[in-house]
């Protein structure tokens, strides 16, 4: 966990010798607590005190990257339990169960389904992270599988290898593209050596929080410091209790044995107990969620979720400005104005498919503020509404020579008339008002 | 060396609030349905008490919903015609706990239906079913003004759940509701501040805070899902932390949410049941109490994960 100024400046000598460049200790600890010069420069302090300081500069769940090139994934370094205290990093990857019992062709057509899984919502390219291949069989199977994913699929790659000889041939293949050890033999020495021989990270399992911090520090020890933990396969609740423990301790008590990117494996032959289980954890703490269905609909509910849960609060998703026709509209069709908050528009865009009334909807560059906030912020004035009514052409496509804006904003409506030579009508203050609007309009 | 768990002490518990009365107790339901008293976040039940499960209400309409996505009319068929018939669909098919009656046909756009009508279906509804009942309005603040008291007093007694009371229009709902010993639902728009001034105000007036149930509006899942999933957290963290006005059980209106996304109106009938079956879940960790929703296969599902969460 960061330390504040003070605690820091508990660890310094507080002699005010300014060799550091600051006039007094205080204003050093000050510095340091932003990061924004290093400890480096003190030279009187004591190797403890640095080891403190070193250790809390660290992130309290390490950043681990799996994948090369457009398919590289950062995983951790995620800093807050909830996601209205600040942005949740790096979303959870999705990846994909693919057992080596498959033939040539079968291998070719799951990943090729699996190649496609990819979606645009909002501006936004959603696409899937991995695939992890599991050892059945025999060490000729797998290495034969595992050739035609490499050769298949820029996705990353999990091995879940049940023997290490089998481990130490598939990492020579895929070394390169910086794999997931997730070793099933148990034998996490052998394991470890492989993984710091070939530079790959390694999953650690364990079915107690115990058993998981014991092996986090023995691996560490053997060399391997770039680990995913794995909560096992328990009742959902433990899961949930376990992967909650796991995120606390290393936040809140800056447990570095814990300090990792969790993997939760949600694979169920039923889509919807497998989708149910796999929305639990990406809304709670998972890295990784791997899965055994691929079907187009589990994905993209999934994928959207993610993006949800790892949308900046602070930073609002938005929506291309621009003027949308909603039904099948003509040149009689009224036009709505509102902004480009994407939540401001989905729900004037909701609330106009209810009324059955094709109408367009203008949506205003605001920077992705919402109407009252636009407003305030003078994203959302006469002048700015008028410049967007005249780049998408809304005279051209709306002819009733008008145009209604928020409720909210009707103090607008003067100028707005004036600046953009159209007769403005004063709307609804709420969406839930548009239908009857529109309706006896 | 043993890890230490990380155990909040949360000094706060979610109001507990039970909806439906027993012969026994001045109604007619065959069992009751208790929400809320949680004494930890979500699902911990290692940190704190969570006495009831989560419950699923199956939303019907007044009128039939034309509107509806082609897979919900598919399901329901021919019921969707007659309120009541759709009810006892619910309860006997598809083993309902909880009915929500949405009044939508009241509404001056949708039929107008008068206050009479609307309480002589009630009535009805409470005959024919024994599950406790969910009494929506239409939303329009002066219909809902007219008809909810009536419904209320039709039910007296019953311990329904009633809703919605907004900023603005809170007022006869809450009487209609003290008078008739019922539950409220209190709307505020994703928005934490009016739900608490809200709480006050009904409180004010006479309603204990254990008969209030938040509805915090959500949005279904890439729909603005984010925004009320994290205003419930901060609501159910500052609960959890003592604050009593924000202390209340959330309802989630899932269905109308989830149908409603653009990614249903798609051929593939999982694409809908799934799109509501992960806007509930998400809603659930983030303390859903009780979620309206419509697709009976949606809702199996629900009930099998908050059974599997609740399991031994």
């Amino acid at each position: 966990m960061a330390l504040s100024g003070l605690d820091i400046y508990k660890l310094l000598p507080k002699t005010n010798c300014r060799e550091c460049g600051f006039v007094t200790c205080l204003a050093f600890a000050m510095q340091l607590a932003k990061k924004a010069v290093s400890i480096e420069k003190c030279p009187y302090l004591s190797p403890e005190s640095k080891e403190v300081l070193e250790e809390s500069g660290q992130p309290p769940i390490k950043l681990i990257s799996l994948g090369t090139g457009e398919k590289k994934m950062d995983l951790g370094n995620e800093t807050v339990m909830f996601r209205h205290e600040e942005k949740f990093r790096n979303p959870a990857a999705i990846g994909f169960i693919i057992d080596d019992s498959l033939t040539d062709e079968e291998t070719g057509k799951k990943v090729g389904e699996i190649n496609k899984l990819a979606f645009e919502r909002v501006g936004q390219k959603l696409d899937v992270n991995l695939i992890a291949l599991r050892q059945n069989s025999t060490k000729e199977n797998f290495i034969k599988v595992l050739k035609k994913i490499l050769s298949s699929t820029d996705l990353g790659i999990a091995l879940m290898t049940k023997d290490t000889p089998t481990l130490e041939e598939a990492l020579l293949l895929s070394k390169d593209r910086k794999p997931l050890v997730y070793d099933l033999s148990g034998k996490h020495q052998e394991c470890a050596k492989l993984c710091s021989k070939f530079q790959a990270s390694m999953v650690v399992s364990g079915d107690s929080l115990e058993a998981i911090g014991k092996l986090t520090k023995e691996i560490n020890s053997l060399g391997v410091t770039e680990l995913v933990l794995d909560i096992g396969k328990k009742p959902l609740k433990d899961k949930l209790w376990d992967i909650t423990q796991i995120r606390r301790m290393a936040l809140k008590k800056s447990n570095r044995s814990f300090g990792y990117p969790v993997l939760v494996n949600a694979e169920n032959v039923d889509p919807y107990k497998e989708a149910a289980e796999a929305a639990t954890f990406i809304s709670k703490y998972a890295s990784i969620v791997l899965l055994s269905g691929h079907k187009t609909w589990e994905i993209l509910s999934l994928l959207t979720l993610r993006q949800n849960i790892y949308t900046d609060p602070q930073k609002p998703l938005q929506i291309e400005p621009g003027l949308y026709p909603i039904g099948e509209c003509n040149e009689k069709s009224d036009c709505l104005i509102t902004t480009n908050f994407s939540l401001s528009y989905y729900t004037v865009l909701g609330e106009v498919e209810a009324s059955k009334i094709p109408t367009y909807i203008l949506s205003v560059d605001t920077e992705g503020m919402s109407v009252l906030t636009a407003w305030a912020a003078e994203k959302f004035t006469p002048s700015k509404i008028s410049e967007s009514i005249n780049k998408f052409g809304v005279k051209d496509k709306v002819r009733l020579n008008r145009v209604i804006i928020p409720g909210y904003v009707a103090v607008l409506s003067g100028d707005l008339e004036e600046q953009a030579g159209l007769k403005v009508v004063v709307g609804p203050k709420e969406a839930a008002g548009i239908p009857s609007f529109l309706k006896n309009l | 060396m043993a890890e230490e768990v990380l155990i909040e002490k949360w000094p706060g518990t979610v109001s507990s609030v039970t909806i439906g009365a027993l012969k026994n107790e001045g109604g007619s339901r065959s069992a009751i349905i208790k929400v809320g008293g949680q004494k930890t976040l979500p699902f911990l039940f290692k940190e704190g008490q969570i006495p009831n499960k989560p419950v699923v209400a199956f939303e019907i309409w007044d009128i039939s919903p034309d509107d509806w996505h082609p897979e919900l009319i598919k399901e329901y068929g021919t019921s969707l015609k007659d309120p009541v018939v759709w009810a006892e669909k619910c309860v006997n098919d598809h083993k309902a706990e909880l009915l929500c009656i949405k009044l939508q046909g009241a509404h001056p756009d949708f039929g107008n239906k008068t206050a009479k009508e609307e309480a002589g279906l009630i009535s009805q509804l409470l005959k024919k079913v024994s599950v406790p009942l969910i009494i929506y309005g239409c939303g329009d603040n002066e219909k809902d003004n007219e008809i909810l008291p009536a419904c209320s007093e039709a039910a007296k007694g019953e311990k329904c759940l009633i809703g919605d009371a907004v900023q603005e229009n809170y007022k006869t709902l809450t009487a209609a509701v003290l008078a008739d010993g019922h539950n409220i639902i209190a709307e505020s728009p994703i928005d934490i501040n009016i739900a608490k001034q809200l709480n006050i105000l009904i409180s004010d007036m006479g309603l204990s805070l254990e008969r209030i149930v938040i509805n915090p509006t959500i949005g279904a899942l890439g729909y603005g899902l984010e925004y009320a999933y994290s205003i419930m957290e901060r609501a159910r963290l500052a609960a959890l932390s003592g604050d009593k006005t924000l202390a209340c059980p959330f309802i989630c209106f899932i269905g109308q949410e989830a149908w409603r996304a653009k990614e249903t109106k798609v051929e593939e009938s999982q694409q809908g049941i799934i799109w509501e079956q992960v806007t509930a879940i998400a809603l659930l960790e983030a303390g859903a109490d009780i979620l309206v929703m419509r697709h009976p296969k949606a809702i199996e599902k629900i009930n099998s994960h908050i059974q599997e969460l609740f399991g031994s």
